[in-house]
């Protein structure tokens, strides 16, 4: 099977489109940012970069949102944002609630946002735990320790490893089976091991919570601006040993080149996320990191078959060489990029909440810096070759021949 | 089949057996499949975002240190001065590194002078200005870094002992590499991390100190009974109510002791949390010193004893209790103020693994429940095996026979990523499943950047054989150049990122290696195989 063979477009006579779709792409996305940051006093940064707290809660229902936003006021966290989950595919996860709090400037220890938050859970949903543990909440050490203490299954001194075996599964059981929450210890029934005497332990010994916590994330204001910079440069770094390594191996221009593009995809990247109110968190700095990656790739594919083309066909125009290498990679491009877009397609449809913002950046990324490649890097050398000698004009110390003319008037054209 | 295309499938069985052996095969060699499963879940170790647990970073207060030898040097100068007969007007402490002694008399300054430099050769002497005869010491820039060092490593020294204690399973406590004065705390399937947080966080520093006066309603009180300055070598400080005794009304307390201590808290031999012999349900922590300290204890108890002294024990700079000392006490002592059994318990811990240096502030706190991480690895591992699958088909149909080998080299990939990963102990984090995203993509473009060769040499009329050596051998430069560019990027973002930013980079430049060998080492291997089998004129199944 084939789909591309002998495609001939003209890619640099159609530059001067592309960078205007370049400029029409980023002035949308960085109008957007303008809009957030500036005229909203909003910010791009999830809780990583800004610092402040955040609670990632599940509950065992639909969440009684109305309800936790009283408590929370009561208990004086007025500016707490509460934001459901509610599009992802993924069984259960409709009843998640994300609280969110903002940095406070007082001199008060990190944790007392989250702290106070986890009081208002658990006054308000914490049912009748009545002094007893939460189960929902144990660690599988705990309960072991607990299983181990009573002996449902009356092992004695022959138990061994068995009662941290059991709690282990019990734990898993809870986590990978009921997404966390297990609202009936009866749910517990068909987990390898377990008796109705376990199950009469568990029940008399813990109760069960409607809620459990999935997440909790506090960031104080250093790290917040410490990892940001750290994440800034970091990448600096990387893009300058790109353009270092490229311009070694090929020239200079071509490193800038290559750069300039990628720079490019990370900011329409960007421009996107504003526009449709993702947050920029470590994991989605992963994500831009991943598409410089790719993009980059795809730019070298390209200089290196015009590099090669270079030494091959001597009497052609800069552009002509420029085109045809993009031809001739061309089934390669999309081969690659349909399918690491399809990878990506797949993980933003089904990665579920975790992976969303991170799937999303790979699904602009891959699409841009596909497109770069050939709208962006791959111009901005024919245009330097233009202005700073190279070759322009093919072979052209034959003055006057026929193919020098017909070659010229390409270039002009 | 040739001899050197033996050797080249020989060798690719061995790395093949060696990447599966390190994944399945340690720590025993699986004799059942729960073993298997067992052994791939210890080989593979996971982050905390994909695992559960708590992720703490800490700041220690390197100031704090700094400023207390900057405090101990003035007492020390302070006493020297004295023995040596030097007259000063005062001594005065400037900031966390500079000392002022103002109105030293002209006759002895060199003796002053001489007196710095040979016993206070951490300070530099300069003279003060504005100062007649005064002169300012500063502490050397070395001495500074020294004392920065040294509280860093004896503050995680003593974190992971009591850490250890808390008998935590792995837990990783590291410098951060982010700020010099920073420590990461990792504490896999903590749910809950406030109880470790106190533990990490108390000071510890016991110190048994005599007392010269109290109690004291107020600093100010105290302070008034002797005129506004103290008597030298005493201190005031608070006290826990219940410090006061029985008898006296509760509230805010103070006394006033000396600030050397008799015995500290590097003097105990053993701690230990006990119920309280005086009050009911209350619990206690008894200590027991070294013999060292024990002589000392004993005569300063036995002198004391006789004039009706009184002993302090003071906890983190707060007095616990203050009682009258009634005998001679050789070895042991006890801590009261109210322990719950648990408290007790910790505070007998922190005791036994030592005091911390500096106090320490928390910056960050991140607690990932052990159902969200199973989540994350669940859609993670589905959507992974989902694309890869749609990729593979793909491969196949649209490259046939030439697209098996693609998967054959893509799924090696996976295997040597995965079993590297597992020899080297790196940890696989959210992030890092980017990388491997990134790794795969990579490698199917390596295939397809190789196949796509091969067609247009046979487009431009060569056989199979030929197309396929030109094929290989002009995609292999771009390969390179692809592959290097992505590995020097890597290579900058582990040196200068962060920890999810690391862990990216080590899956990606790990799978990029592993990348180069299946795409041009592997698949080449195949197609010579697959040459060799095959009539010279037939057509590739490409």
């Amino acid at each position: 099977m084939e789909l591309f063979r002998n495609v001939n477009v003209d890619w640099m006579g159609k530059a001067k489109y592309f960078v205007t779709l370049s400029l029409l792409l980023l002035a949308i996305g960085w109008i957007s940012i303008y809009r957030t940051v500036v005229l909203k006093h909003g910010t791009l940064y999830g809780i990583d970069f800004r610092g402040g707290t955040l609670v990632y809660v599940r509950f065992a229902g639909p969440p009684p949102i109305d309800k936790l936003r009283k408590g929370l006021e009561q208990a004086g966290l007025k500016n707490s944002t509460i934001q459901g989950i509610s599009d992802s595919e993924n069984l259960g996860s409709k009843n998640d609630v994300v609280i969110g709090l903002e940095q406070s400037g007082s001199d008060e220890s990190l944790d007392a946002g989250k702290q106070k938050i986890l009081d208002v859970l658990r006054a308000t949903f914490g049912g009748n735990l009545a002094g007893r543990p939460d189960f929902n909440s144990v660690a599988p050490s705990d309960l072991a320790d607990n299983l181990t203490r009573r002996d449902p299954l009356t092992l004695g001194t022959k138990a061994g490893d068995s009662y941290n075996q059991l709690a282990k599964r019990l734990t898993a059981a809870r986590d990978s089976d009921h997404g966390g929450i297990v609202t009936n210890f009866d749910q517990l029934n068909n987990v390898a091991g377990v008796t109705p005497a376990v199950i009469n332990t568990l029940s008399s010994d813990y109760a069960l919570s409607s809620f459990a916590i999935r997440d909790a994330e506090i960031v104080g204001p250093r790290v917040g601006s410490q990892l940001r910079h750290q994440a800034v440069w970091a990448t600096l770094y990387a893009l300058g040993g790109m353009l270092v390594y490229i311009a070694f191996r090929f020239e200079w221009v071509y490193g800038a080149a290559a750069v300039i593009a990628v720079f490019h995809d990370v900011l329409i990247t960007l421009g996107f996320f504003s526009l449709f109110h993702y947050e920029i968190s470590l994991t989605v700095i992963a994500a831009l990191l991943t598409l410089v990656g790719y993009s980059m790739n795809d730019t070298i594919v390209i200089f290196d078959r015009v590099r090669e083309n270079l030494r091959l066909m001597k009497r052609e125009s800069f552009p002509d060489i420029v085109n045809r290498s993009i031809n001739q990679t061309l089934s390669r491009t999309i081969l690659t990029s349909g399918l690491t877009f399809l990878t990506v397609l797949v993980l933003y449809v089904t990665g579920g909440e975790v992976l969303r913002a991170f799937s999303f950046a790979m699904v602009i990324g891959v699409v841009v810096g596909t497109y770069s490649s050939f709208g962006i890097a791959a111009p901005i050398v024919v245009v330097w070759n233009k202005y700073h000698g190279g070759r322009q004009q093919g072979v052209t110390v034959r003055a006057g021949s026929a193919a020098e003319k017909r070659v010229v008037a390409a270039a002009r054209r | 089949m040739n001899a050197q295309l033996k050797w080249k499938f020989v060798f690719i069985w061995i790395v093949l057996l060696f990447c599966i052996f390190g994944v399945i095969g340690l720590p025993n060699f699986p004799t059942s499949l729960a073993q298997l499963r067992n052994n791939v879940a210890d080989r593979i170790h996971l982050g905390l975002d994909l695992k559960g647990g708590s992720h703490l970073v800490l700041q220690v207060e390197l100031e704090e240190a700094i400023g207390q030898h900057c405090d101990e040097t003035v007492d020390e100068l302070t006493k020297q001065l004295h023995a040596k007969n030097i007259g000063f007007g005062e001594i005065r402490r400037v900031d966390d590194t500079h000392i002022l002694v103002r109105n030293i008399e002209p006759t002895s300054t060199s003796g002053f002078r001489d007196l710095i430099n040979s016993q206070f050769a951490d300070w530099t002497i300069s003279p003060a200005a504005g100062e007649n005869n005064g002169y300012e010491l500063t502490m050397k820039p070395s001495v500074i870094a020294d004392i920065r060092q040294t509280t860093m490593n004896q503050t995680l020294e003593t974190i992971t002992r009591r850490i250890n204690a808390l008998g935590l399973t792995e837990p990783t406590i590291a410098f951060t590499g982010r700020s010099d004065d920073e420590i990461l705390v990792q504490l896999p399937g903590v749910g809950d991390p406030t109880a470790a947080k106190e533990v990490i966080r108390a000071g510890g520093q016991l110190q048994l100190v005599r007392v010269a006066d109290g109690p004291f309603g107020s600093e100010a009180e105290a302070l008034a009974k002797y005129g506004g300055v103290l008597p030298p070598g005493t201190i005031i400080l608070p006290g826990r109510s219940e410090s006061a005794g029985p008898s006296q009304t509760t509230g805010p307390v103070y006394y006033v002791l000396d600030k050397a201590p008799i015995v500290t808290g590097q003097d105990l031999r053993n701690a230990d949390a006990g119920p309280s012999p005086d009050s009911p349900g209350g619990y206690e922590v008894d200590f027991k010193l070294s013999t060292a300290a024990a002589g000392r204890f004993g005569s300063f108890t036995e002198q004391q004893a006789a004039i009706g002294g009184r002993m302090a024990v003071v906890l983190d700079r707060q007095v616990y209790e203050a009682a009258t000392i009634k005998s001679r006490i050789e070895d042991s002592g006890r801590i009261t103020g109210g322990f719950s059994e648990q408290s007790a318990q910790d505070l007998a811990l922190v005791l036994r693994a030592g005091a911390l240096p500096a106090s320490i502030k928390y910056l960050e706190e991140r607690t990932v429940g052990p159902s969200l991480g199973a989540d994350s690895i669940r859609e993670g591992v589905r959507a992974s095996i989902a694309s890869m699958l749609v990729v593979m088909i793909f491969l196949v149909i649209y490259y046939r026979l030439s697209g098996v080998n693609a998967v054959v080299a893509l799924v090696l990939n996976l295997v040597i990523l995965v079993a590297f990963m597992a020899y080297a102990g790196a940890v696989l984090t959210l992030p890092g499943i980017a990388g491997v995203i990134l790794t795969i993509g990579m490698g199917v473009d390596s295939n397809v950047l190789v196949f796509e060769r091969i067609r247009e040499e046979l487009r431009g009329g060569k056989v199979a054989a030929p197309a396929v050596d030109t094929g290989f051998d002009r995609a292999f430069l771009t390969i390179i150049d692809t592959h290097v560019t992505t590995v020097v990027s890597a290579i900058f973002l582990f040196l200068f990122g962060t920890g999810p930013v690391r862990g990216f980079a080590v899956t990606l430049v790990i799978g990029l290696i592993a990348n180069v060998f299946t795409s041009i080492y592997v698949s080449r291997a195949i197609f010579d195989y697959h040459l060799s089998k095959m009539d010279r004129q037939a057509q590739l199944s490409i």
